[in-house]
């Protein structure tokens, strides 16, 4: 139907996430149509992301150089190590402004429906951490992994692997969103949200 | 097409675009439903926490040609005593694979919900080694394909039954032994479990023979399933 270039394009874009094949036809025709240095940009920072992308030696977040932007942040208190299931949880996290300390990006949480172990997450890696600390002694580890089944197995299996080590573990809070609405919170939720609650001066 | 009402309990969860997931569930009246739960993986959705993995819930849902959507769902049990101990998980979730690949979309199957609810309302009271054997067993039972264990699989002799082989479907005797050998004790266990004593089984101490019974369970299990039970071998190196 289309000629050889544009349906190739179609094809490529087809199998990127979220995009249908009549999306993909109308990004392939959008490009097509647009001024040529735009459309290479494109390309260019497409090639670069492969090229120049790896992932940080010690934290595993994506990062331009061997140690990531975080991690070689004097200002951030290596002492404190929050635990993510993904470099895009980081990004969350540090929207926050409330965290200060440094990341170990897991690679995923325990499923083991669809085999996933711990041997298949950084967990090796984050016992080496906490082993050569030959700059920094580390004093807490914060579980932030997602609050669902498999982010609450992982945490669970982290924490009994990590507090005989003597050091502080804690998991991030469970409660209500703000602006939500209680009669809609599920039980779950709710119940953490109570056993969580603090004290309140007036 | 229209909606529908049913228990469920939730199998299994994948990411599906943005902020939607496809959740599959095992019912009583429908069988294995694959429903879309849309936005539910936003804070503020309505459905939030209430679809995660080993939830009991009673849901509405709209019927769609392939994939249903989940409309309302509410909480019967989330399973706490399951959820928070990392000793119980493994069990729950190869009980839940079992279940997934046993189930049948829009097929009823009434027995079979019940009796994971009722093993998994057993696992959260209490730890019994034969909790999981018992179940894989039950289920296979119910889909009619369950072992053979009054008499030897391969011979029908009523000699004493000494080894268990998925493959012959069932205990064997001396003379037609193979697969894996059994003491005595587990042939008991087995028969108990099958012949209306599941109380009395589950109350057993952890010995040889319970080992013994969850392992012919997964063997037995995974060769009518054709597939290796993915959790049931991740299973010892949690925790």
């Amino acid at each position: 139907m289309l000629a050889g270039p544009i349906q190739e394009l179609v094809d490529e874009l087809g199998r990127l996430p979220g995009v249908g094949p009549k999306s993909a036809q109308r990004i392939a025709f959008h490009l097509l149509e647009a001024p040529k240095d735009e459309a290479l940009r494109l390309a260019a920072s497409i090639a670069k992301v492969k090229e120049q992308i790896r992932l940080c030696s010690r934290c595993f977040n994506v990062a331009e150089t061997e140690i990531c932007s975080i991690c070689a942040d004097p200002r951030r208190d290596p002492a404190v190590i929050c635990v993510v299931e993904d470099p895009r949880d980081i990004v969350s996290v540090e929207k926050t402004r409330e965290f200060h300390g440094t990341y170990h990006v897991l690679g995923g949480a325990l499923n083991p429906i669809d085999g996933v172990g711990p041997e298949q997450l950084r967990v090796r890696d984050l016992l080496n951490r906490l082993g050569n600390d030959h700059d920094h002694k580390i004093a807490e580890i914060i579980l932030c992994t997602n609050p669902n089944l498999e982010g609450e197995a992982t945490a669970m299996y982290l924490a009994r692997l990590l507090s005989p080590l003597g050091l502080r573990v804690t998991r991030i809070a469970s409660g209500l969103p703000v602006g939500g609405d209680l009669e809609y919170a599920d039980e779950l939720t709710l119940g953490r949200a109570l056993a969580g609650r603090h004290e309140m001066a007036g | 097409m229209g909606t529908f009402r049913d228990e469920g309990v939730v199998l299994r969860t994948i990411k599906l675009g943005e902020a939607d997931r496809i959740v599959t569930f095992v019912t009583p009246e429908h069988g294995k439903v694959r429903a879309v739960a849309k936005g539910i993986r936003r804070p503020k959705s309505k459905l939030v926490g209430r679809l995660e993995p080993l939830t009991h819930v009673t849901m509405m849902c709209w019927k769609g040609r392939e994939l249903d959507v989940v409309t309302q769902a509410e909480v019967l049990d989330h399973f706490r005593g399951i959820r928070d101990d990392l000793d119980r998980m493994p069990a729950a979730f190869t009980m839940l694979e079992t279940v997934d690949h046993l189930a049948v979309e829009r097929q009823p199957m009434p027995a079979l919900f019940k009796t994971l609810v009722g093993a998994l309302r057993v696992l959260e009271e209490r730890a019994s080694p034969v909790l999981l054997g018992a179940f894989l067993l039950k289920a296979l039972t119910l889909e009619g394909i369950g072992p053979v264990v009054a008499s030897c699989a391969s011979c029908d002799e009523d000699a004493p039954l000494v080894a268990f082989d998925a493959h012959s479907g069932g205990f064997l005797c001396r003379s037609c032994r193979s697969g894996q050998a059994v003491s005595a004790e587990t042939v008991r266990l087995v028969r108990q479990i099958l012949g209306g004593e599941l109380r009395a089984a589950l109350a057993a101490p952890p010995s040889r023979a319970t080992a013994e019974v969850e392992r012919l369970a997964t063997s037995a299990t995974e060769y009518h399933l054709d597939r290796r039970l993915r959790s049931a071998h991740l299973s010892s190196g949690f925790g």
